[in-house]
């Protein structure tokens, strides 16, 4: 049988590549993957918490934290599209004036 | 001492995640995102949270993997690869998400977590639990999260809306 550190140290491992992910990665939709991975990590230390006190409370927050990330998805891909209308490209180095 | 499942899961979940950063087209990297998080469903039905992983199912790879590889269709990006990733600044991610991965996981190692078990001897809570806190305790969270989900896709919406189309077609007085 598994131990809870073994999920932990799986979550500390996508948290990690998503870290690299929004550091090197310059184009916009590679950085949406790279926070959906640290966000995915995070639902699963919580659901690793959950299941060893055992308590429904940590479960209740996960599905809370997916119903956000998927809000938020939906704006950032928009918040793209409009930006690659304006400049024909989705390289955030590419953005030098989103303030009109 | 861990099992297979755990293994093969561990294998598909972060193998797909780095396949998802470094593949070559922006496509596949959307594909490889929707297969890391089935390998994250599957943990959770290991964990015991079938109601979760199926929530990750519909969620995650039903809308939010197929909205973004619509974007990636929509948005064609003429060079996935590009310049600004220099070799500096690969390196110095690769040493920083490192350092985090240290860090993190000697913290963990070395902290009483590792003591921690699961008792399989207390019965796990099903569903009803879980749709009894959301009904009862959370649900002005419940109200306030589906307000905020309904603003966002509003919102969203109103982004990518084109008006330069709209006033082509009503005729100007």
């Amino acid at each position: 049988m598994n131990q809870p550190t073994d999920f932990l140290y799986i979550a500390v491992i996508l948290m990690s590549i998503g870290i690299y992910g929004l550091v090197v990665k310059r184009n916009a939709l590679r950085l949406i993957f790279s926070i959906e991975l640290i966000a995915n990590a995070v639902n699963l230390a919580l659901i690793t918490f959950s299941r060893m006190l055992p308590s429904p409370q940590g479960q209740v927050f996960v599905l809370f934290s997916i119903a956000i990330s998927a809000a938020e998805v939906a704006v950032g891909l928009g918040i793209i599209i409009i930006a690659y209308r304006f400049y024909k490209d989705i390289d955030i180095t590419e953005y030098k004036n989103l303030k009109n | 001492m861990v099992d297979s499942v755990f293994v093969g899961l561990s294998v598909i979940t972060i193998g797909s995640a780095i396949l998802s950063l470094e593949s070559r087209e922006l496509l596949y990297g959307g594909i490889a995102l929707a297969v890391s998080m089935l390998g994250i469903a599957g943990y959770f039905i290991i964990l015991d949270a079938p109601f979760v992983a199926m929530f990750q199912i519909a969620v995650y790879v039903g809308a939010v993997a197929v909205l973004i590889i619509f974007t990636v269709m929509l948005v064609r990006a003429p060079n996935t690869v590009t310049k600004k990733e220099t070799r500096k600044r690969k390196i110095a991610g690769i040493l920083l998400g490192l350092a985090f991965l240290v860090l993190a996981g000697s913290i963990l190692g070395n902290s009483a977590a590792t003591q921690l078990k699961f008792n399989d001897t207390i019965p796990v809570f099903d569903v009803q639990a879980i749709g009894k806190e959301l009904m009862t305790y959370y649900s002005p969270v419940l109200i306030v999260l589906a307000l905020t989900l309904a603003a966002a896709v509003i919102g969203a919406l109103t982004l990518a809306r084109r008006e330069d189309i709209e006033e082509r077609n009503e005729p100007t007085n």
